[in-house]
């Protein structure tokens, strides 16, 4: 709530009309351009990029039934080829509820009101299978987010967080990953903030992880007090991010650094 | 057994090089933490094998040094029809064990 307070003021004070129309186009490389040739390679190989591990996984527990109802997800959707395109319009809202859902979100409101299970947990294994299955299908294909309509507030929240200065260091996303993409922070080099190759296959993690689980880090990078896992402000955030990639290809399971 | 995956040709010609890709899951849990605290017991795979109808084409001893998800790739000459097992051993004695068919046609 506090940090709430200090977006609105953060707005009002810096008002970053400057960053709002450079954002995008001037700054749109996907984060693959920044991996080195061996890592590119590996990321573009199915046969040695280790996300398929996950890819294989969620395959499995795409075809298992589970729930009270004992039903699949391919029970009701078919193969996983029939999620083709799905990943490239996610964040989406929800019409029934009108809350705005990631892939993670949409999974799991599926098992519960359709299979009658339990959600999976953030970051499980299970989860990260199924959501990495769904995004692959999509591999190659733009993203194509909608922000219009329904799907307009969040947008807007979303990008009222981009420009919002946070943390102990005080730093908006925007200043690294508007103003200094492609420059050096410390080893590694700084992105454009576009999200498209998650879930991702990260080296740190040694393992794959979501989207919202890589903006934590960065959250932690600003020594900023972390949204709460798949919180309002995080999807919204995705949506602004998946906005700002408009265009471009999905790319998960891609490798990060 | 953990997840794995294996990319090889199902056939090839007689005389053939054969690539052959292979990747655990495993954590590859090294013993060794930053602060020097050895909280965690080694858990990595030790041995990776590799047997071309009971003939062994490629062995790999595997040290801690060696990232999590280990990736081997490899390459064996098409002799004959038959199976190529692998076999991944971990610390505690735990196996994964896989077979592929290789068929070689003249």
């Amino acid at each position: 709530m506090i940090r709430r307070l200090g977006l609105l003021l953060a707005l009002v004070l810096t008002a970053p009309a400057a960053g709002l129309s450079q954002s995008a186009d001037a700054t749109r490389t996907s984060a693959s351009a920044f991996l080195s040739g061996e890592l590119r390679a590996e990321q573009e190989d199915d046969t040695r990029n280790r996300g398929l591990l996950w890819v294989d996984r969620g395959l499995d527990l795409w075809v298992r039934p589970d729930g009270a109802r004992a039903v699949s997800c391919a029970a009701c959707h078919g193969a996983a080829d029939t999620m083709r395109g799905v990943a490239t319009r996610y964040p989406a809202v929800d019409p029934a509820s009108g809350d705005l859902l990631n892939l993670e979100l949409r999974v799991n409101r599926c098992r519960v009101s359709h299979q009658g299970a339990e959600r999976l947990a953030d970051e499980s294994e299970a989860l990260l299978g199924l959501t990495a299955l769904i995004a692959y299908q999509s591999r190659g294909l733009p993203v194509a987010v909608t922000i219009d309509g329904a799907q307009r507030r969040f947008f807007e929240a979303g990008r009222a967080f981009w420009h919002e200065r946070q943390g102990q260091l005080n730093l908006a996303c925007s200043q690294c990953h508007d103003d200094n993409v492609g420059r050096k922070l410390r080893g590694d080099t700084i992105s454009s903030g576009l999200g498209t190759g998650y879930p991702a296959y990260r080296l740190e993690w040694d393992g794959l992880g979501s989207l919202g689980r890589r903006l934590r880090a960065c959250q932690i990078g600003v020594r900023a007090a972390s949204a709460p896992p798949a919180g309002p402000e995080q999807v919204a955030l995705e949506l602004y991010l998946a906005w700002r990639a408009r265009g471009l290809p999905l790319e998960s399971p891609a490798i990060r650094r | 057994m953990r997840p794995r995956r294996i990319s090889m040709p199902a056939v090839a010609k007689r005389g053939d090089i054969v690539e052959i890709r292979t990747v655990l899951l495993h954590p590859m849990i090294t013993g060794h933490t930053a602060s020097g605290a050895n909280t965690m017991p080694r858990q990595i795979v030790h041995t990776f094998e590799a047997r071309y109808d009971g003939e062994t084409i490629f062995r790999a001893e595997i040290l801690p040094g060696i990232a999590a998800n280990p990736y081997l790739g490899f390459t064996t000459v098409a002799t004959r029809t038959g199976d190529i097992t692998f076999t991944w051993i971990e610390d505690g004695g735990a196996r994964t064990v896989e077979q592929r068919r290789l068929t070689v046609e003249e």
